[in-house]
């Protein structure tokens, strides 16, 4: 898998260019609603609260045109609620998002059809993100009817042009979702995608759900789609192995913070934050295949109550008094080199 | 191009595995929903057909003789040129072709008034699912305060405010029946909104009315169409007694329950055919679509499947 993907060298961009996509401070929070026994406690003087979960706090985030950023972090930790907000299919709590420099909230009409067509999202789960009800002809040629990229008498050239792109074969465009294996579901979902000629992609966990074989098939496709079509990409995966290889820059979440981000070669070869280097130590590497395979001590925290101060300090073998009280901020350590930690202010 | 195109693992064959396919044969697997299914339809034909096939036509007061009243089932009319297979009633009219005409009307009213029970209340169940919040719970609100209503008080209700009307009786019935719709709707989209294919579709820019009865509605159908069929029989039973008590369809067009009705006061003198017969075709109407109806639950209710 490795020998296939190296032919993609990392590239370096720079910083003054308007970012393709920007989040700034962007939060996400999801209520809990209270069930009907909790509402009657309540009014009864009990102490419930409505819990909150914060998915994704405050962060800012910034994609260049061209470039692929992996976005890595454990389950849990609000990297879909991050994509799916990227991606414009889910509204953020606070903060803005930015489209080629352009606050997506303030996009109407034809704008905002346009910029919300132009990022598109390739989802985790090849059969809950298919319509099992549709033929993959309309799936894939529906929207492109819709938004007028093709006419009734185009459609069927059209269609096959997007699974051949995807790997398809057209000669099965008149089947149902569940007549295809899991590989060849994530085609026909990238090929959905694609038909509507975006310029940036949300992958989250594309290649979680398939057979190993089949990931490097599917992440090949990635790559090669991405020269062909000059795609910008946001590539999530609890995986750092497989961001390693096709991302020019990874961000690292821990409980909806971004903790780390660093082009790809920093953070695998410098890594900061402690967090970032016990993910590093649970990669099974050719260099460590000696040493035992340790996943990050400790349990994750739930996200209803997480930790005071640095999310990370009831696991952080580095921890120390000031961790408990306050949050680190992200500062840059190197040029293009983000860490929140404690440690960087005493150094 | 230079990548090998994948095909698909299963077997190339002629026939695609529609999901409609596997249906039909699911549905075939069972013989009494098969009976009920060819019961229905025969049913249905005699309602369809009855200008051309009744022996009589039984709204034609010139072709009623009133010296025929009451006759027996096998009694010769008058003339002695026909057979009243199933007796008269009061004004001499054959049972029989009644009947057929009464089915006429009841199936009618029936499939009419749960067809559009379903469109108002699938609508309101997708939306109320779909945008949830506000609009949600003031649609469910108005749910659950129909629900709590006995259906017959309402139904008598809109009709003695609307006045009598086969019209009538079916905005009777679907403000009665929407309510159920709405309920099966909403519960069954409440889960399918939350799949990835409806985010998709929302990533795809397109339009509200598109995701609701594109992609959220053809997977609601199962649940729908099992409480559809069971609504038709409902409203068909609804709709008898509504006509049973002088409420429903007028004099003129008279349906199984009207006929039950006219012949009510004759049972205890003996002569029962006049409401037996017309109660018997109820009774096989009803049960028959209730027999595809429990098996179409069994094959499409998708935690009784693998
Ligand atoms: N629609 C939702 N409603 C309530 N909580 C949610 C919702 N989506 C995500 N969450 C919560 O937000 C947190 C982050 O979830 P998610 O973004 O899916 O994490 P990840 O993709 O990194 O595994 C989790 O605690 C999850 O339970
Ligand atoms: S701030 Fe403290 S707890 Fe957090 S990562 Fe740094 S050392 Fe560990
Ligand atoms: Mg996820």
């Amino acid at each position: 898998m490795s020998a296939s993907l190296a032919e993609h060298a990392p590239r370096t961009f720079s910083d003054t260019e308007t970012p393709m996509v920007e989040l700034r401070g962007v939060s996400r929070r999801f209520a809990k609603k209270l069930d009907l026994a909790a509402k009657l406690a309540r009014k009864l003087g009990a102490d419930v609260k409505e819990e909150v979960v914060h998915a994704v706090d405050k962060v800012d985030l910034r994609v260049r045109k061209g470039e692929v950023v992996g976005l890595v972090g454990e389950s849990g930790c609000g990297k879909s609620t991050l994509g799916r907000i990227v991606a414009g299919i889910l509204p953020q709590s606070d903060g803005e998002v930015f489209w080629k420099g352009q606050e997506v909230g303030t996009l109407t009409g034809e704008a905002a059809r346009q910029s919300k067509l132009q990022r598109q999202m390739i989802f985790q789960d090849p059969y809950a993100s298919l319509n099992p009800r549709m033929r993959v002809a309309d799936i894939v040629g529906e929207a492109p009817l819709v938004h007028g990229l093709t006419r009734r008498s185009e459609f069927d050239t059209y269609v096959d042009d997007q699974m051949r792109r995807a790997g398809l074969d057209p000669a099965f465009k008149r089947r149902y979702p569940h007549q295809f294996s899991g590989g060849q579901r994530q085609r026909i979902g990238i090929a959905r995608a694609l038909a509507v000629q975006p310029e940036f992609i949300v992958c989250d966990e594309a290649v979680a759900a398939l057979d190993v074989s089949i990931q490097a098939q599917i992440l090949n496709l990635f790559m090669r789609l991405r020269r062909e079509l000059d795609l910008t990409y946001l590539f999530i995966s609890h995986d750092l192995s497989v961001v390693e290889h096709l991302s020019d820059r990874v961000v690292i979440m821990y409980l909806g913070r971004v903790v780390e981000e660093a082009p790809t070669e920093t953070i695998f070869r410098r890594a900061n934050h402690p967090y970032t280097r016990s993910l590093l130590d649970s990669v099974p590497r050719i260099e460590n295949r000696k040493r035992a395979f340790t996943v990050v001590k400790g349990e994750i925290p739930s996200p209803l109550n997480p930790p005071t101060g640095c999310h990370f300090h009831p696991r952080c073998p580095l921890a120390f008094d000031r961790c408990k009280a306050e949050a680190p901020a992200l500062r840059e350590v190197a040029p293009g080199h983000r860490s929140a930690c404690h440690l960087n202010d005493a150094a | 191009m230079s990548v090998a195109l994948q095909t698909p693992a299963a077997p190339v064959r002629d026939r695609v595995e529609t999901p409609f396919r596997r249906f039909i044969s699911e549905f075939a697997e069972s013989k009494l929903a098969l009976l009920g299914l060819a019961v229905f339809t025969v049913i249905a034909l005699v309602a369809i057909l009855a200008p051309w096939i009744a022996p009589q036509n039984p709204y034609d007061l010139a072709v009623l003789d009133i010296m025929d009243g009451r006759l027996e089932p096998g009694a010769r009319n008058g003339a002695d040129d026909m057979t009243y297979w199933l007796g008269t009633d009061d004004q001499g009219r054959d049972m029989l072709s009644a009947i057929m005409y009464g089915l006429r009307i009841s199936l009618a009213v029936g499939a009419g008034s749960a067809l559009l029970a379903a469109i108002v209340g699938a609508s309101l169940g997708l939306l109320a699912a779909y945008v949830g919040g506000r609009t949600d719970s003031a649609i469910m609100r108005v749910v659950d305060l129909q629900l709590s209503f006995p259906a017959i008080l309402v139904a008598l209700m809109i009709l003695a405010f609307l006045g009598k009307s086969v019209m009538n009786v079916v905005i009777a019935i679907v403000v009665v029946e929407w309510a159920y719709y709405a309920r099966t709707v909403r519960g069954t989209a409440l889960v399918e909104r939350r799949r990835e294919y409806i985010e998709a579709a929302q990533c795809l820019a397109l339009p509200t009315h598109r995701i609701l009865f594109r992609h959220l509605l053809p997977n609601c159908l199962p649940p729908l169409i099992v409480i559809a069929t069971m609504q038709v029989a409902r409203a068909i039973a609804l709709e008898a007694t509504l006509s049973f008590l002088g409420l429903g369809v007028p004099i003129t067009e008279p349906s199984l329950g009207l006929l039950i009705a006219n012949g009510y006061e004759y049972m205890l003198s003996g002569k029962y055919w006049i409401s037996f017969y017309p109660g018997i075709a109820l009774l096989v109407t009803i049960v028959s679509i209730n027999l595809m109806g429990d098996h179409l639950r069994d094959v499409l209710n998708p935690r009784l499947k693998k």
